[in-house]
């Protein structure tokens, strides 16, 4: 079970992550960095990493990204020229072809159960908060306190152009 | 993560069909509300006490043409209405609504929660977006600007909970309000909560992406049919949702005023019963506070509510983080 889910979860993400370069419009670019941002955090999950899994969506897929669409919206960028043609028989030779190999893969797999390594009773525990709190606040409390400085010093930059006045009288074009 | 038992499947089963029944009892709610508030009557004429009219709107909303708008895009635009449905049937899963009554108990439910509800900020931009329209789209625009900016107070209220029950576990969070409800030990989060907790559902006087006098729908004025029904239907599981989470962090989830002190030992029926009805109850009334506030408080301008939420809101809620902070750690070290 868990290695089917874990196929879907690695196709998914492969395959979000491709049409995320491939698509020829900025909204849907977003919208499939998403999905892949929302699948890498199913795989953290399969890792017992509840921690990290959370934080992937709520930091990179809940704020950063609806930021992003913010703007592509805002800008109302027009769609890049494509990269391939649109020729129809060719999408639809590519989707038996895709179907093939797919239900190869699941058919090989399938009867291959042991490809996932078990998850070790230790390795459940690394990945509560607690556990990633406490090594974050004593073993790798420098770096995190320079982070924190980095953070600091880009929010202040960003406020710093923010507020930068354009001169009354300069031309504007 | 403890295992999956059947009570866990019976408890999310029961949660989802209540939530989803909650919505059409919302809408009928608030519409009995909001005529008793404006002295009229109301819907009063489909069954008892205009009771089944939620069933008719439904029926109505199912039988009516579904439109797209030709130049949007198509795709998004029939996918945008399920995603905040979704995440509202999502916060279920780690509710407890009674002493042992819940779907799991993960180790980091709270920002779980948090998570699961900045995502539903996708379905109210993308659906602005993909309807192609003005007034569509600056209703998204609106609504992922003011959703952004409410996350903020709102996770660090939530934050000054997780401060007195030590742990992001829902159920530690319930169980350290047995005596104390948070609203007692931390009233400005509470006050904070409630407030971004109307922002994040998008309710009055936060309803901004639907402003009808300037935006005319806002970000459902290109959908019809059913489409336009699961907005509706989403909006009013928020509402529900919203006040569960209200229920839970600051008025004691599942317990009454104090229960550590007073409330005898019973039988796991009996506290099982008194419990999911204390929680049902809080939530009705939370629930009737959205309403209540909807039909009594104007919308406000949208600088207020940048302003609201930037300088007021947020600084406010990081010194009542910084305080309660230091008076937990020296009454931990110190007096207790």
């Amino acid at each position: 079970m868990i290695t089917y889910i874990f196929v879907f979860l690695a196709v998914l993400a492969v395959a979000s992550a491709l049409a995320m370069v491939i698509s020829k419009n900025t909204v849907n670019s977003a919208l499939f960095l998403v999905l892949n941002m929302v699948s890498l955090a199913g795989l953290f999950l399969l890792l017992k990493a509840q921690f990290l899994a959370v934080i992937q969506i709520l930091v990179y897929a809940g704020a950063i990204m609806v930021l992003f669409l913010f703007v592509i919206m805002l800008l109302n960028v027009e769609d890049e020229e494509s990269l391939f043609s649109r020729f129809r028989v060719k999408y639809f030779v590519a989707f038996l072809v895709g179907i093939a190999v797919f239900s190869q893969l699941l058919y090989s797999i399938g009867s291959f159960s042991e490809m996932l390594p078990e998850v070790a009773p230790e390795m459940t525990e690394a990945g509560t908060v607690e556990a990633v709190g406490e090594v974050l606040y004593s073993q790798y409390l420098l770096p995190f306190h320079i982070i924190a400085l980095l953070l600091t010093a880009a929010v202040n930059g960003a406020l710093m152009i923010a507020q930068h006045k354009i001169k009354p009288g300069a031309s504007n074009d | 993560m403890e295992p999956v038992t059947t009570t866990s499947y019976i408890v999310l089963g029961i949660a989802l069909f209540m939530l989803l029944n909650s919505a059409a009892l919302a809408v009928y709610a608030e519409r009995r509300v909001a005529a008793f508030i404006q002295n009229r009557w109301g819907p009063n004429r489909v069954g008892p006490y205009g009771l089944f009219q939620p069933i008719a709107d439904v029926v109505k909303l199912l039988l009516k043409e579904d439109v797209t708008p030709a130049r949007g895009f198509k795709t998004i635009h029939a996918i945008a209405p399920m995603i905040p449905v979704f995440t509202a049937l999502m916060t279920v899963a780690v509710i407890p609504f009674g002493d042992g009554l819940y779907a799991t108990d993960i180790n980091s439910g709270v920002l779980y929660i948090l998570a699961i509800n900045s995502l539903g900020v996708y379905g109210i931009t993308l659906g602005g977006w993909a309807s192609n329209s003005k007034y569509s789209l600056l209703g998204g625009l609106r609504a992922a600007a003011q959703m952004i900016s409410y996350e903020l107070p709102m996770g660090l209220a939530v934050a000054s909970c997780i401060l007195f029950a030590g742990s992001l576990s829902f159920i530690d969070v319930v169980n350290s309000q047995e005596v104390w409800w948070n609203v007692i030990r931390n009233p400005i989060a509470a006050v904070i909560f409630i407030v971004t907790a109307f922002a994040e559902a998008n309710r009055t006087p936060f309803d901004l992406p639907e402003a009808e006098h300037e935006l005319v729908g806002g970000y459902h004025t290109e959908y019809s049919s059913m489409k336009f029904g699961m907005f509706f239907l989403a909006e009013y599981m928020h509402v529900v949702v919203g006040s569960m989470l209200i229920t839970t962090f600051f008025f004691g989830g599942y317990h009454l005023p104090f229960a550590g002190l007073w409330l005898p030992e019973m039988g796991v029926t009996a506290k099982a019963i008194l419990d999911v009805s204390v929680f049902v109850l809080k939530t009705v009334f939370f629930a009737f506070l959205f309403i209540w506030v909807r039909w009594t408080i104007p919308r406000f301008k949208y600088n207020q509510v940048m302003k609201l939420g930037w300088k007021r809101l947020l600084p406010i809620s990081i010194f009542n983080f910084l305080g309660l902070a230091v008076i937990v750690y020296f009454w931990h070290h110190y007096i207790a």
